[in-house]
């Protein structure tokens, strides 16, 4: 690892004015992939600005429906929390098969989005469930935030500072999960609202990262079952191929991911 | 160059390191407590796993500079007045180790897995609790015949303290 300085942050405004100053910083949220990453030396931070101490960064609250989640918050703290469970236990099981527990215990919402890892879980939850991404200086729609492989709308210095969202009538998320890492190799997330609207999100196979279905959303909007989804294609032209998976392969993969999760939720 | 201070298996140690210092390797270098093991570089083994505020963190990716103020605890904090601990023992009764390598993360992997679900664990649940630990000698079974053997052993203890 190159050398860096570290800085704590007390707050949402501390953690802004810190990395402002710094020549060229980031923000250390979990870790679990800013570290790895430098320690690798393929990112090279002069400066960290470690946010796991900015209090209202953290947690979740849960009004009726509406459901705000700190961006500092663990993956475990999401998965365990029984309030959040109680009207929205998708995002639950979701952040309960990111990696393994250590990796939970670190990792957390906002550097996930934040990260935009084509293979990431959270990215799929934000879109399908409309959530906003909101951040130091405004709030952004899910469906504005994810722009690519890596890539988000924030701007230079931006920091994530929670997510909301309304929480749907149903909703699950299934991933076929690569044997060793565990990142998707298909994921997909899918919504239905009291007002029927539907939503389907999939993640791992994008080769622009993580992106909505809209043959589904329309077979699911007047089919609410796994047979509506027979007769739509996945089109393999837009996925990824890797040694782990070629395009076709993941087509389908995404087709049963989207009816195990429908079956589920 | 940092002074850091965190507690350490009950005690307060302060050491000076660069800010990009990894926790275990301020561990192993600055306390010389080199049971915490680094088995990988890529975030994926387990073997240098160590609890942080009460909850199990891969210390090779971890700053120590983040743990600062934090209540650290190795695997040579676990046992008490010169007995192992009870997933030490379960681990020696039940040959849960060969060469032992991967073995002081899966004994701190295995304490916070028992402190987070108690005597719920089954056979299914600690296999996939064992995600982030790589063992290449047991094959496993073992492992796992001590962690559940442990969970009943402290199980058991928690209802005859009550
Ligand atoms: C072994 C292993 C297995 C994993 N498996 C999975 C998996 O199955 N599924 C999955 O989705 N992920 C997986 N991950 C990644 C994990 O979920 C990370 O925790 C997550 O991607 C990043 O979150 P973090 O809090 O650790 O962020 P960090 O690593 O601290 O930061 C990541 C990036 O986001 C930026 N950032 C962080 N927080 C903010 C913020 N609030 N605002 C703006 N920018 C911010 C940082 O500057 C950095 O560029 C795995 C990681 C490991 C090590
Ligand atoms: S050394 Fe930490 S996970 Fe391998
Ligand atoms: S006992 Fe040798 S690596 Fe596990």
């Amino acid at each position: 690892m190159y050398e860096t300085h570290y800085h704590r942050a007390s707050s949402i405004q501390d953690a802004v004015k810190l990395k402002q100053a710094a020549e060229e910083g980031k923000y250390l949220a979990g870790g679990m992939t800013l570290i790895p990453t430098m320690k690798q030396r393929l990112a090279a931070p002069t400066d960290l600005v470690d946010l796991r101490h900015v209090a209202e960064m953290r947690g979740i609250k849960v009004t009726g429906k509406t459901v705000r989640i700190g961006a500092a918050t663990t993956h475990s703290e999401v998965a365990s929390s029984a309030e959040l469970a109680a009207v929205c236990p998708a995002i639950c099981g979701l952040a309960s098969h990111i990696g393994d527990p250590h990796v939970r215990h670190m990792g957390t919402i906002g550097g996930s989005i934040a990260n935009n890892d084509p293979a990431a879980d959270y990215p799929s939850a934000m879109l399908a469930l409309d959530a906003t991404i909101v951040t130091d200086r405004r709030e952004i729609a899910a469906g504005d935030f994810f722009t690519g492989l890596f890539e988000t709308a924030l701007e230079d210095g931006e920091l994530v500072t929670a997510i909301t969202f309304e929480a749907p009538a149903k909703a699950a998320y299934q991933k076929f999960a690569n044997p060793a890492s565990r990142y998707a190799m298909a994921g997909v997330f899918v919504a239905r609202r009291d007002n029927g609207d539907v939503r389907v999100a999939v993640t791992g196979a994008g080769s622009n990262g993580v992106f909505r279905h809209r043959d589904m959303e329309a077979a699911l909007s007047s089919n609410w079952s796994p047979d509506a989804l027979a007769s739509v294609t996945v089109d393999a032209s837009d996925l990824l191929s890797d040694i782990h998976a070629d395009a076709t392969y993941r087509a389908n993969l995404v087709k049963v991911m989207a009816k195990r999760a429908v079956a589920a939720a | 160059m940092a002074k850091i201070t965190m507690t350490v298996n009950g005690r307060q140690v302060s050491g000076q390191c660069d800010d990009r210092t990894l926790l275990v390797h301020f561990i192993r270098e600055n306390l010389g407590l080199t049971g915490t093991h680094v088995g990988c570089d890529t975030s994926q083994c387990g073997a240098c796993v160590v609890h942080m505020d009460g909850m199990s963190v891969k210390s090779c990716s971890t700053l120590a500079a983040q743990a600062a103020g934090s209540e650290i605890t190795t695997i040579e904090g676990l046992a008490a007045n010169g007995e192992l601990h009870p997933v030490q023992a379960a681990f020696k009764a039940n040959h849960g180790l060969q060469c032992g390598f991967c073995t002081p993360g899966m004994v701190m992997t295995a304490v916070d897995m028992i402190r987070r679900h108690g005597g719920q664990l089954d056979e299914a649940t600690v296999r996939a609790e064992l995600e982030g630990n790589i063992c290449r000698c047991t094959g496993y079974h073992n492992i796992v015949k001590a962690i559940l053997a442990a969970a009943v052993e402290m199980g058991g203890a928690r209802v005859a303290a009550e």
